[in-house]
């Protein structure tokens, strides 16, 4: 539905592109432009990675991981494929990219998997880096094929094995390895030091008690009811969602800390490059962290793949089948603050708004209906995306494929035109704002709300509770 | 033609059976000794009222999961296709006489020649539908091989053969013949190919249903 709007020089007035028309044109612009040459681009790290490999170090490798590291389970999965195709329409990436075949989920596990098993492990160098091109940065891991697989067959583990492979052949995209790197040396995903930790608190602490003089981050506070931990990313360039946060629980009269040493990153990029060990380890320091604070549960910030990495993928590497602390995420904690009255609505966002529902908070926890409940109890009203709960597609930018870096972004953004129309669907029916309580949602719907023109505003649940809720001990401006 | 019936009836059906059954027993029995070894958090996280609700959802109910309502034709058809499959052989009254005249004299209630006539037909058309989705639809061309067809063709070569023989167009004893020999290649295929999904399938499906509705609580369907 196109708006009008007036022309200032000529006084005409001029039908504005509606949102689908802008997507349109930007595909139109790509394809011009040959954006579409995916094969075109170059990535350091798979280039440097496969120099240093041999024919039998692959083989060896492959066939290492497919008959001693993984199991029947993989095998069953891809003995009980019937190659039926009816994945396909799961994908957000088949959907963006005009149907195509090998882009579907099947698609990627044939051009993967298929061709590691049929040829017995023995690929060429140049195919192990289109391998690690396919499993990295054209499927996010996300799981919605198992919705649409008449078998359920986790295509997404059949894809992190092929990562796992390409990762102990040391073939993985560069900024994502670089990213593992900073787990391994720093144990967080972002190169933040120890004392840039710290000092980013007394900062934000700082900051805070502008608006709320009595306000404490408490530092390795012992026996305190939860610790709070949050991604990399956050005292790097987010940092105003730790004064959001520490806002929140004040005002709510919360006792809770956050860790000093390292431990307080719960991010894991290494489980996306399929470097186990390192994010097992990762994992260790964040749970230990809580133990030695001894407080009775964790709650992290609103991000999906942590989540993904604590409740599901890390906990079970280290030989815990639930986590062994609670883990509560922020929508889950929001909500129940806001049903136990401790937060309360001072004035509604005075927009209607719609709900993102990012891949590791619905289909790996289902809080859809919570992150609703309190997007509904603080704004006008949700209304729905199409599809949306635990059908939502994927932003395209989690399951490491944002962290794949600048070479990948154009691919990545045209791999979501489904999404970007999605959205414009909202946009054309007058609504501009979009909750997303997920960090790398924020950064795949960033990407696509900018690229293909559609002007929405992207939220934090934190952003709007912070916005609206009572705040009894701010002083007044 | 008459030899070459006795020995596919007799000798021949024995063995087909016994490394169909013992196919299928070597396939399982290796599955959870595998899982057992080593990934044996399997079991803990299998919930039967998820896995099981699960099947029913996918299974029981023609249209019972989302992608099922998206691509209905191809539900429906699945749904029937297999429903023939199974119980045409099973309650057909040609086989249960067979079985009760053998060594085994096991029998037991049948449907009406009709009703499994007609389903019989239905496998043929599903199959053919089948083979046109696999020859005309870009997503499923191009994960499809040689090796596709030919297992469509092993399953459906029974039906069409026991049709013929049934009414007797054409000559009754070489299509019983070849009715008979091309069931048993079917009955050898499925522990050895991918008509092992018969086996799999529950066990796929029930462990999707217990991660996704039990440790997830969202649907699997």
């Amino acid at each position: 539905m196109a708006e009008e709007t007036t022309n200032q020089q000529t006084e005409e007035t001029v039908a504005e592109p509606s949102a689908f028309e802008r997507i349109e044109a930007a595909v139109a612009k790509a394809r011009e432009a040959g954006k579409y040459d995916f094969d075109a681009i170059v990535d350091d790290g798979l280039e440097e990675g496969i120099k240093s490999l041999t024919p039998d170090k692959i083989e060896k490798t492959i066939n290492e991981v497919l008959q001693s590291e993984t199991g029947v389970r993989l095998k069953a999965y891809v003995d009980t494929c019937v190659h039926c195709g009816l994945c396909s329409e799961a994908c957000h990436v088949y959907m963006s990219l005009d149907k195509d075949p090998k882009y579907s989920p099947v698609g990627k596990v044939k051009r993967t998997m298929w061709k590691m098993i049929d040829k017995k492990g023995k690929l060429t160098p140049e195919e192990v880096k289109q391998c690690s091109i396919i499993a990295s940065t054209e499927c996010n891991l996300c799981r919605r094929c198992l919705q649409y697989c008449p078998f359920g067959i986790d295509i997404g583990y059949i894809l992190s094995t092929v990562r796992r492979i390409c990762h102990k052949l040391g073939v993985t995209p560069l900024y994502i390895q670089d990213t593992a790197h900073s787990h391994a040396s720093t144990q967080n995903q972002m190169w933040v030091k120890e004392d840039e930790w710290i000092d980013t608190l007394f900062w934000q602490e700082d900051e805070a008690r502008d608006e709320i003089p009595t306000i404490r981050i408490p530092l390795e506070k012992e026996g305190a009811d939860f610790m709070y931990s949050v991604i990399g990313p956050e005292p790097k360039f987010r940092t105003q969602l730790i004064y959001q946060a520490a806002a929140i629980f004040d005002q709510a009269g919360l006792d809770w800390t956050m860790p000093a040493t390292p431990g307080w990153d719960n991010s894991d990029m290494a489980m996306y490059t399929g470097d186990f060990e390192i994010m097992a380890r990762n994992k260790k320091y964040h749970f230990e962290c809580a133990q030695r604070l001894r407080v009775r549960k964790i709650v992290m910030g609103e991000c999906g793949h942590a989540f993904r990495s604590v409740y599901d993928v890390g906990n079970r590497w280290l030989g815990w089948k639930m986590p062994p602390i609670p883990i509560i995420h922020s929508i889950q904690f929001f909500y129940e603050l806001l049903r136990d009255g401790k937060i309360k609505v001072k004035e509604k966002f005075p927009e209607y708004v719609t709900f993102h529902d990012p891949c590791n908070t619905v289909r790996g926890m289902g809080l859809h209906e919570m992150g609703r409940q309190v997007a509904e109890a603080f704004t006008l009203g949700v209304k729905d995306m199409t599809p949306n709960r635990e059908y939502n597609y994927c932003c395209n930018a989690g399951g490491g494929v944002i962290n794949c870096g600048p070479p990948w972004k154009t691919k990545r953004v045209l791999a979501n035109k489904a999404k970007a129309e999605q959205l414009a669907r909202m946009k054309d029916q007058g609504v501009n704002t979009v909750v997303a309580p997920c960090h790398n949602c924020h950064g795949g719907l960033e990407d696509i709300i900018h690229d293909y023109g559609l002007e929405m505003e992207l939220k934090f649940l934190g952003d709007i509770i912070y916005e609206c809720m009572e705040k009894p001990g701010a002083v007044e401006e | 033609m008459q030899g070459l019936y006795q020995f596919a009836s007799g000798p021949l059906a024995w063995a087909a059976f016994i490394i169909f059954f013992f196919g299928l027993a070597c396939r399982l029995i290796s599955m959870f000794r595998q899982v057992s070894k080593k990934e044996s958090f399997l079991y803990e996280y299998w919930s039967w009222d998820h896995a099981l609700y699960s099947m029913f959802r996918w299974w029981v109910i023609p249209l019972g999961s989302r992608n099922a309502r998206f691509n209905p034709v191809m539900a429906i058809v699945t749904w029937v296709f297999h429903v023939c499959l199974i119980f045409a052989p099973i309650l057909l009254v040609a086989h249960v006489v067979v079985l009760d005249e053998s060594a085994l004299g096991w029998s037991w209630p049948t449907l009406p020649e009709a009703v499994t006539d007609i389903m019989a037909f239905l496998v043929v058309i599903g199959g053919c539908y089948f083979a046109w989705r696999r020859l005309t639809l870009p997503q499923v061309k191009y994960v499809t091989s040689g090796s596709d067809f030919i297992i469509l063709a092993i399953v459906v070569a029974p039906f069409v053969t026991g049709i013929l023989a049934y009414h007797q167009w054409g000559d009754p004893l070489t299509w019983t013949t070849l009715h008979i020999l091309s069931g048993e290649l079917w009955l050898v295929a499925i522990p050895f190919t991918r008509l092992v999904h018969m086996l799999y399938a529950p066990f796929v499906r029930g462990y999707t249903g217990s991660e996704f509705q039990g440790i997830r609580h969202v649907k699997d369907y």
